[in-house]
């Protein structure tokens, strides 16, 4: 056993509502393996209930003081607010550095709301594997609605989408964002454009650009036509206007049952991860399968047989019963 | 995977004087370790609370106003009171001796004063958590 | 020597340099400028005595403000004090002034500092500890008990609530007999180095620069004598800048505030001659005299061509300088004498006009006064002893000094020219450029400390082992906090509470007004409103700054 606890009294714990246990359970799941697995078992079925919101956005555009205001706004609704902000791991040293909470600190004053920081550890770009976990783990803990902030760069940032019920993109007038953003596909995955920063001159320039874009879009008959919505974290203006079509969204969605659709399309997708994950893992720690590659790479080494003969060579290992 | 040391560092009370607990902050990341900067001005319910949300191993205190007599037996105290009393507190900044064998009786760890080789902090850490 | 013979005697030297060898090493200043072996002609090559030095108390100053220097008035001895209650603090500066001082500073406590009254609950653990708690002119009538306001002059380290505690100073004066044009002194009053250095911050940048063009203002016309902001790289040097970083960043903050008070509508000429700067004395000793040579020429030259500055004196760069905490050890406690008075004798070749030199046991906790007095000797020592003050600016002319204080000028000059693109000082703290600037700069020097190129003594090099500390220190009894959270209330008890009210209301009014504040802070400290009543009225209105995020 370590520090982190006998498993069972922790969840008994976390059921009674114990804000120390949740945060430990988390780490938990963080680490993996079969612990994480009993936990998620074990929470698995109090979850569902959670409006699962993702911020998303290149780095500085304000994304950590955005939350941080709509948290305010949720909360003045009676919400119960969960948030995981995620930060980069260094490639180099595995360390990470996470400063979110510094937008964040006069939350830490509400016991209603949880807050965790989260380093993207093993995976590529501006998520955490453990992302999906730490909102179930959250929504079984009673909140409500659960932000998810990622770290802003790279192609990762669009896995949101598959996590998320409802995508913000954050971005800000200067420095070009608008065309950053259409590269890098947040323009498919947004529901809701803040252009954060409103009192900058360039700003409803900004916005009626977007939007010009926006209208581009092919958007089938009843489908949601993303907004953008003009705002300060900052000054703290336009933030009811951002909550407002965050809810317009939710409803629309709950309207059309595309909630419910969206659920299950989001569960498929962790399943097929998950599958995918547990697959590779299982090939990597193959000792048969080791064997095959150290004996069999000579042979493509010299040219004697292709990558993808050993693959077929491989696959005649695999059952998959 | 393997797991990771989380560390909390906090600078609770008035002053503004966060270069060593920068310094720190990142001398940690670079050997690793995962850390969560809270910023200035933290109350001791804020840094506890922060620390128990975040689970962290350890919880690294800097204060240079004098309030260290105040500051660190308050956020044990609550520590303690939160189910988290098993997390490492240590503590840096302008401390007299006397109030440093007095904090320890209290349960911090180490203080590190004015001049010490942040790699002192990383072993000392990473002695508790060898783990990583 | 003509010109052939010089060039056959360089090369013939720099070969026999090359045969010998250096040894090895880190040869850079602490900053880490390079510095090679020897300088010689051709490194001031081009330098016009005329243009770029000038005779002392001339255009453009690089070898002094005043033509007379220390030849006519030594530097101000101003020894930075502040603990426990007003009446513990006045003790100690009758100590000082007993011992020779000639000016006070005054320390002020976080909560005064951070605008919160001493019973407040943000203020618990902090009361007296690192300064004097100041709640109300009740206190600063007892701090400067038995001191004659119109005779000393006096510094005041406070920024955000500035205002405020000039307002108390003021009426304390006012009180005793002394016209507020009569009372000379300093309030730091720049909140620039706060949001990129210091983090002693209340509002936003915008309503704090209001406050600040309003004292400028109200000064230039009620308290002449009174230096209205002391534009401080010491506290940027602290936070781990390089020189360079600490002589470009402070002035660019300097032209700032000229540039809002112009924008304020008022002319340069007026309030300009009462800007004064505070410079950090590191511990690279040439390094530290070139910036501030460099500093007075910059200044010179920017007020009178860009700013268009007629009177002479908005040209003059004066300075405060105190010696580095930052350099100070823990270790081997007494060696910081040392390093303080090699600092201090830096700061007075480089032509300061007032000086602090750091106790030994300031790494430990606040000075005692042992170590206060042995402080304060070392100036006495550097003034009366070593004969550096018999001429003025001694080191011009040196081919070393000259260059280095040119390749300051010309990397502020750089570094002016990347704020300007970044779209001025507010912009760039906003960006967090000068945050991250610093913090790459303190973090990169810890690093070189760690590795050992550069050596600390007593830390990475000739250290002691099982050092005993033999230091009586100066403890700050908890009682103080008691006692002083007992005065304010009665302060508020025994007041006319329905004047004090309708003050604060009216101050108010006048914040969200346009009117120039300082009449209505006044009026306010008369009836003895807190501090905390003050800057809760202002916070009221103005919204306070958040921390941003730059690690």
């Amino acid at each position: 056993m370590n520090r982190r606890g006998d498993i069972g009294a922790l969840l008994e714990r976390f059921g009674r509502g114990e804000v120390a246990a949740a945060a430990r359970l988390i780490s938990v799941l963080e680490d993996g393996g079969d612990e994480a697995e009993r936990v998620l078992d074990a929470i698995f079925p109090g979850t569902g209930g959670a409006w699962r919101i993702g911020f998303t956005g290149p780095p500085g555009a304000g994304k950590s003081s955005l939350v941080h205001r709509v948290t305010g706004r949720m909360r003045a609704r009676g919400h119960r607010i969960g948030i995981i902000a995620v930060d980069p791991t260094s490639p180099f040293t595995g360390g990470a550095l996470l400063g979110d909470r510094i937008r964040m600190q006069s939350l830490s004053a509400d016991p209603e709301v949880f807050v965790r920081s989260l380093a993207s550890r093993g995976s590529l770009g501006g998520i955490s594997n453990c992302t999906d976990e730490t909102a179930d783990l959250l929504d079984a803990f009673g909140k409500d609605i659960v932000l998810i902030e990622t770290v802003g760069v790279g192609q990762s940032e669009l896995e949101i989408a598959e996590k998320a019920h409802t995508v913000v993109v954050v971005l800000v007038p200067e420095s070009g964002d608008g065309i950053q953003a259409m590269k890098a596909g947040l323009m498919e995955i947004g529901d809701v454009f803040v252009m954060n920063k409103a009192d900058h001159e360039q700003a409803v320039g900004a916005a009626a650009e977007l939007e010009e874009t926006l209208r581009l879009k092919d958007v089938p008959d009843g489908a949601w036509v993303p907004r953008v919505v003009l705002a300060s974290a900052r000054e703290d203006t336009g933030i009811e206007d951002l909550v407002a079509v965050m809810v317009e969204h939710r409803r629309h969605l709950e309207e059309r049952g595309l909630m419910e659709k969206m659920r299950r399309r989001i569960l498929r997708a962790r399943v097929r991860n998950a599958i995918m994950d547990r697959m590779e893992r299982r090939l990597r720690e193959s000792p048969s399968v080791r064997a095959v590659l150290e004996r069999r790479m000579e042979a493509v080494y010299r040219g004697e047989a292709s990558p993808y003969r050993v693959v077929r060579e491989l696959e005649e290992l695999v059952t998959i019963r | 995977m393997a797991r990771k040391v989380r560390v909390l560092i906090a600078k609770p009370g008035l002053d503004g004087h966060d270069r060593g607990a920068k310094v720190v902050a990142n001398a940690l990341k670079d050997a690793g370790m995962e850390v969560i900067y809270t910023g200035l001005h933290q109350t001791p319910e804020m840094i506890a609370e922060s620390a128990v949300q975040e689970d962290v191993d350890v919880v690294g205190l800097s204060i240079l106003s004098g309030a260290h007599m105040t500051m660190f037996p308050r956020v044990l105290g609550l520590l303690r009171e939160k189910g988290a009393a098993d997390m490492l507190v240590f503590g840096g900044g302008i401390i007299p001796a006397e109030d440093v064998e007095e904090l320890e009786k209290l349960g911090v760890a180490r203080i590190f004063g004015p001049g010490t080789d942040t790699g002192d902090i990383v072993s000392f850490i990473r002695d508790r958590f060898p783990a990583n | 020597m003509d010109r052939k013979r010089y060039e056959e005697a360089k090369r013939r030297y720099h070969e026999t340099l090359e045969r010998c060898g250096c040894r090895e090493g880190d040869f850079t200043t602490v900053s880490g400028f390079p510095v090679r072996p020897l300088y010689g002609p051709d490194d001031v090559e081009g330098l016009d005595y005329g243009e770029d030095l000038g005779f002392p108390g001339e255009y453009p100053f690089t070898r002094g403000v005043y033509p007379t220097m220390y030849r006519g008035r030594p530097w101000t001895q101003r020894q930075f004090s502040g603990f426990g209650t007003a009446r513990d603090t006045n003790g100690r500066y009758h100590y000082l002034l007993d011992h020779g001082q000639t000016g006070l500073s005054v320390a002020f406590d976080m909560p005064t500092i951070m605008g919160y009254d001493s019973d407040h609950e943000r203020s618990e653990g902090e009361v007296g500890r690192c300064g004097v708690a100041i709640d109300s002119l009740r206190d600063m009538e007892i701090l400067f008990d038995g001191i004659d306001l119109g005779e000393i002059t006096t510094s005041m380290t406070i920024n955000a609530p500035a205002s405020i505690l000039l307002a108390f100073y003021l009426c304390a004066g006012e009180k005793k007999g002394t016209p507020f044009e009569a009372m000379g002194g300093t309030i730091q009053n720049d909140i620039f180095k706060e949001y990129i250095a210091q983090k002693s911050w209340i509002f936003p940048p915008q309503p704090s620069l209001r406050i600040i063009t309003d004292i400028l203002a109200f000064c230039a016309d009620h308290v002449p004598r009174w230096n209205t902001i002391s534009i401080s790289g010491y506290h940027i040097r602290e936070a781990g800048s390089t020189a360079v970083q600490e002589l470009a960043f402070t002035l660019a903050d300097g032209f700032a505030y000229v540039e809002a008070g112009i924008a304020a509508g008022l002319d340069v000429d007026r309030f300009a001659p009462r800007l004064s700067f505070f410079f950090n004395a590191h511990l690279d000793f040439f390094e530290e005299i070139a910036k501030y040579r460099a500093a007075r020429r910059i200044w010179a030259r920017r007020m009178k061509e860009k700013y268009g500055a007629k009177d002479e004196r908005s040209l003059l760069l004066r300075f405060h300088t105190q010696t580095a905490g930052c350099t100070l050890t823990a270790q081997q406690p007494e060696n910081n004498i040392v390093r303080t008075a090699f600092q201090a004798l830096s700061a007075v070749l480089g032509g300061t006009q007032s000086l602090h030199t750091n106790s030994m046991d300031e790494t430990l906790a606040l000075p005692s006064e042992k170590a206060v007095r042995i402080a304060l000797r070392t100036q006495q020592l550097i003034a009366h002893e070593t004969g550096v003050v018999n001429t003025i600016d001694p080191l011009a002319g040196s081919y070393f000094v000259e260059s280095l204080t040119n390749e300051m000028e010309e990397a502020a000059e750089a570094y002016f020219r990347k704020i300007d693109e970044l779209g001025g000082v507010v912009a760039a703290i906003d960006r967090g450029f000068f945050q991250r600037e610093i913090q790459r700069s303190a973090y990169e020097y810890q690093k070189a400390v760690e590795r050992g190129s550069k050596i600390m003594v007593g830390v990475n090099r000739f250290q002691l082992e099982d050092e005993q500390i033999e230091i009586p220190l100066l403890r700050i009894d908890p009682e103080v906090e008691r006692r002083q959270i007992e005065a304010v209330r009665e302060v508020r008890a025994g007041r006319d509470n329905d004047k004090a009210a309708r003050q604060l209301e009216l101050l108010g009014v006048a914040a969200r007004g346009s009117d120039n504040l300082m009449p209505a802070i006044i009026e306010c400290a008369r009836c003895y409103c807190t501090e905390g009543e003050i800057i809760d009225t202002f916070k009221g209105v103005f919204g306070e700054y958040k921390e941003p995020l730059f690690i």
